[in-house]
């Protein structure tokens, strides 16, 4: 009944001015460089100061609504951990995971008037197929610099997408500053060996 | 050549492209961008209004003088403009005239999610709505080319889905068309209206309105796609991808064009299908509409007034309506209750912390007004107690003062108003006239971060800069409040927590109207310079946690430690050094001097 078979859906999620905008922007452009059309969405607004932000990007040969139904997503790429957990009703079932382990703790938790979920790692690795979860932040540091995890972790999601390599390259340097382009490459390169 | 833009990205290029050569607005969620891509276009004039009447009255003498013409705007900016637009749709134009009006379903950033489509057929002006950034950029050149053939402004009008959502647009490379501009050329008929006048104007509406609905049975813009003949769907705007997502193979009427309807070309549709639908966000504006051409419809019995519509809302609604037999790709992964909510923050180092901080401990009645310091209604601070719309805090401290003086109230607590800079300048003004010219014992304060922070950073009167960041005269706001006839205006470091908690307490003790000026730049402007972070010493912090109650967001929870009496285990605080901008404010309320500079 959905329209809908040759599209990828990919929802990418984190917290305000993590990236999660930059890593979506990157992506549909370079599913539109190898020739799919391309919708994303995410809201901005009120949101960046903080709050939870989510974008949708979807490509395919021809792609209708903006945003991915729940249940519909190929994968998850989450920025913060927790927000992995929150946004598990949009993967598919045998969707793929790929996630930072950073946790981003907001001042309500320590306030007492919210908790923020314990062993989401290991409910992750119980109800998905193997899901990448890495340090990104540490690694990101140890390339270079702290801000590379954009970019690293797009890295690991090209290899479940048929994108082509230097389409991505392209973007990429398009999109970073200059004096950036080098590192984010590498970066690029290192979480797409991973 | 394909492009990849947004909706506001595309209907910038599309303006561009059309040659508008002025345009005018204030910076509203999610409209902002549109002004902001059109400015970067070469041989254009592009400036923030102070509000968006102005900007639309801008707009208007622009067309008036021959010139195509843009004002942009969010929802409920077009109530603050409606005094000109419902005129406006009386003397018509000159060169061509777009208002674009970008609504918010879901009120991901607005105070209400009014629905702006009744705004096209309450001024009876031509109404069109994009689906996507394609549209967005092509029904631009419609909008113009209706303005001036039926000599009326056009509503192009958005939402924050079609504003913000990315996709790919054909595009010849932003090459503007050349309209000759006629210049001004006397009308008095037409554009002074005066009662006489303006009922010579009047009948010529009610005619535009019947050519108009001729138009939208022709126009290109309403189109069917047809399909499975025992389900009919009429939609428009965003939710037309929702439906073609949901039942791809169902009879689609998808209006481009939604005032005037085509009653015609909705009738043919009806005859031709067994069951008809209505798929729209918020009101029933076609619904209601249809029925009212006799035709027997369903909408939003099964497609809610409320929110955002989403391809799932949409699916659930046809379920239910037992079109579809089962709901699609329901999800089968739960989030294990993970709810956590992250509610959006003052930022680390933001310069309205330290005076919501020191504002709440006065108990006063605080009326708030809108932009990021709204966010003080928030725990921990919770300083406001109202928020309406824009310009309000200081008219609704005035009607409190008031009735606190004369409606018998045993209450005494001082009444504030706390307003931004930007908001000031687009209606806190007049409402400042009310309270000095009708005396009350109103204490205002005006937080000048010196931008327009909530929208992402627009310049504004009083900054020193236009639109396109060119120098220019600043409004000063300490002298104009003076020139006003405010009495006692001051002046306070809002980074000073003891100097403002002082002087705040000499306001609220002061008798007749006072003004208070913060005047500290916004954390996001200053983010880049070199920071100079603080840190919780470990040896000392007894885990009182009272920096806590500052709610900055660099700012948790960490080692478990016992309390000074041994009895029961509290934690530490600790400062994240990658987020935390040396505002020193934790510094000055932590009693044990725990908190320190990191050298």
């Amino acid at each position: 009944m959905l329209n809908d078979t040759d599209i990828k859906n990919i929802l990418i999620v984190g917290t305000g001015g993590q990236g999660v905008v930059l890593a979506s922007e990157i992506l549909s452009y370079v599913a539109v460089a190898s020739g799919f059309d391309a919708k994303k969405s995410e809201i901005h607004g009120m949101s960046q100061r903080g709050g939870v932000v989510s974008s949708h990007v979807r490509y395919g040969s021809k792609v209708a609504s903006p945003t991915i139904m729940e249940g519909n997503a190929d994968i998850l790429l989450s920025f913060e951990l927790a927000e992995a957990l929150r946004w598990l009703p949009y993967l598919r079932p045998n969707g793929k995971v790929v996630t930072s382990s950073q946790r981003i703790v907001h001042p309500i938790v320590s306030m007492g008037v919210a908790s923020y979920p314990e062993n989401t790692e290991s409910i992750l690795r119980e109800k998905t197929v193997e899901p990448i979860i890495v340090n990104a932040p540490a690694m990101a540091a140890e390339l270079g610099n702290p801000r590379l995890v954009n970019t690293l972790l797009l890295g690991m999601v090209s290899k479940y997408l048929d994108l082509a390599p230097d389409k991505w390259k392209e973007v990429i340097k398009m999109a970073v500053p200059p004096k950036f382009k080098e590192l984010n490459l590498t970066a690029f390169a290192h979480g797409a060996q991973l | 050549m394909k492009k990849i833009l947004s909706g506001n990205e595309a209907v910038a290029l599309g303006a561009f492209e059309n040659g508008i050569k002025v345009a005018s607005a204030y910076p509203g969620t999610p409209s902002t961008e549109i002004l902001e891509n059109f400015a970067r276009y070469e041989g254009v004039y592009a400036e923030w209004a102070p509000n968006e009447k102005v900007a639309m009255e801008v707009a208007v003498g622009a067309s008036m003088t021959g010139v195509r013409a843009l004002t942009t705007m969010k929802h409920v900016g077009l109530n603050v403009a409606a005094d000109p637009f419902m005129t406006l749709s009386y003397t018509g134009v000159s060169g061509g005239l777009v208002i674009v009006c970008a609504d918010d379903p879901g009120m991901h950033s607005s105070q209400n999610e009014q629905d702006n489509r009744f705004y096209a057929k309450f001024a009876q002006v031509p109404m069109l709505e994009p689906s996507d950034s394609q549209e967005a950029k092509d029904m631009m050149a419609t909008a113009l080319e209706l303005a001036e053939a039926y000599d009326t402004p056009t509503l192009l009008r958005l939402t924050t889905r079609v504003s913000h959502s990315k996709g790919v647009v054909e595009c010849d490379g932003a090459i503007p068309k050349k309209v000759v501009a006629k210049g001004f050329e006397r009308d008095l008929q037409k554009f002074v209206m005066i009662p006489g006048h303006a009922k010579m104007r009047h009948p010529k509406v009610l005619e535009r309105v019947q050519q108009l609905t001729q138009v939208a049975e022709e126009t290109p813009w309403n189109k069917i796609d047809w399909g499975d003949k025992s389900v009919g769907v009429v939609t428009s705007g965003i939710a037309y991808h929702y439906v073609k997502e949901i039942l791809p193979d169902a009879s689609v009427l998808k209006l481009g064009q939604t005032y005037p309807l085509p009653a015609g070309k909705i009738k043919e549709f009806a005859a031709e299908v067994d069951q008809l639908f209505v798929v729209e966000e918020l009101e029933p504006y076609l619904e209601e509409q249809i029925r009212l051409m006799g035709l027997d419809v369903a909408g939003k019995q099964y497609f809610s007034n409320l929110d955002e519509l989403t391809p799932e809302i949409v699916a659930n609604g046809f379920y239910e309506a037992g079109v579809l037999s089962s709901m699609p790709a329901l999800p089968e992964l739960s989030n294990n209750g993970m709810n956590m909510p992250r509610p959006p923050l003052m930022c680390a180092g933001c310069s309205h912390r330290g005076l919501f901080y020191a504002l709440k401990k006065l108990k006063g009645i605080v009326h708030g007004d809108i932009g990021c310091y709204t966010l003080s209604v928030l725990p921990p601070i919770q300083a406001i107690e109202t928020c309406l719309c824009m310009g309000a805090s200081i008219s609704m401290a005035h009607g409190t003062a008031k009735a606190m003086e004369h409606g018998d109230i045993e209450d005494k607590r001082p009444v504030f108003a706390a307003i931004g800079d930007s908001t000031f300048f687009h209606t806190g003004i007049n409402s400042l006239i009310d309270v000095v010219y009708n005396n009350s014992n109103v204490n205002i304060i005006i937080l000048d971060n010196r931008i327009t922070a909530m929208t992402g950073a627009q310049q504004n009167p009083g900054t020193g800069k236009t639109l396109q960041n060119q120098a220019t005269q600043a409004i000063d706001i300490f002298e104009l409040v003076k020139a006003m006839g405010v009495k006692h205006v001051r002046e306070v470091n809002p980074f000073d927590i003891e100097a403002t908690t002082a002087i705040l307490k000499e306001e609220a003790t002061f008798d007749g109207p006072s003004v208070l000026i913060t005047r500290e730049p916004c954390v996001q402007l200053t983010r880049n310079q070199t920071k100079e972070s603080y840190q919780v010493n470990a040896d000392i912090c007894n885990g009182c946690n009272v920096c806590l109650k500052l709610g900055c967001p660099a700012i948790s929870l960490g080692a478990e430690i016992k309390s000074p009496s041994g009895k029961k285990m509290r934690r530490q605080s600790v400062i994240d050094p990658m987020l935390c901008t040396g505002c020193t404010l934790c510094d000055q309320v932590c009693k044990e001097d725990a908190i320190t500079r990191i050298q």
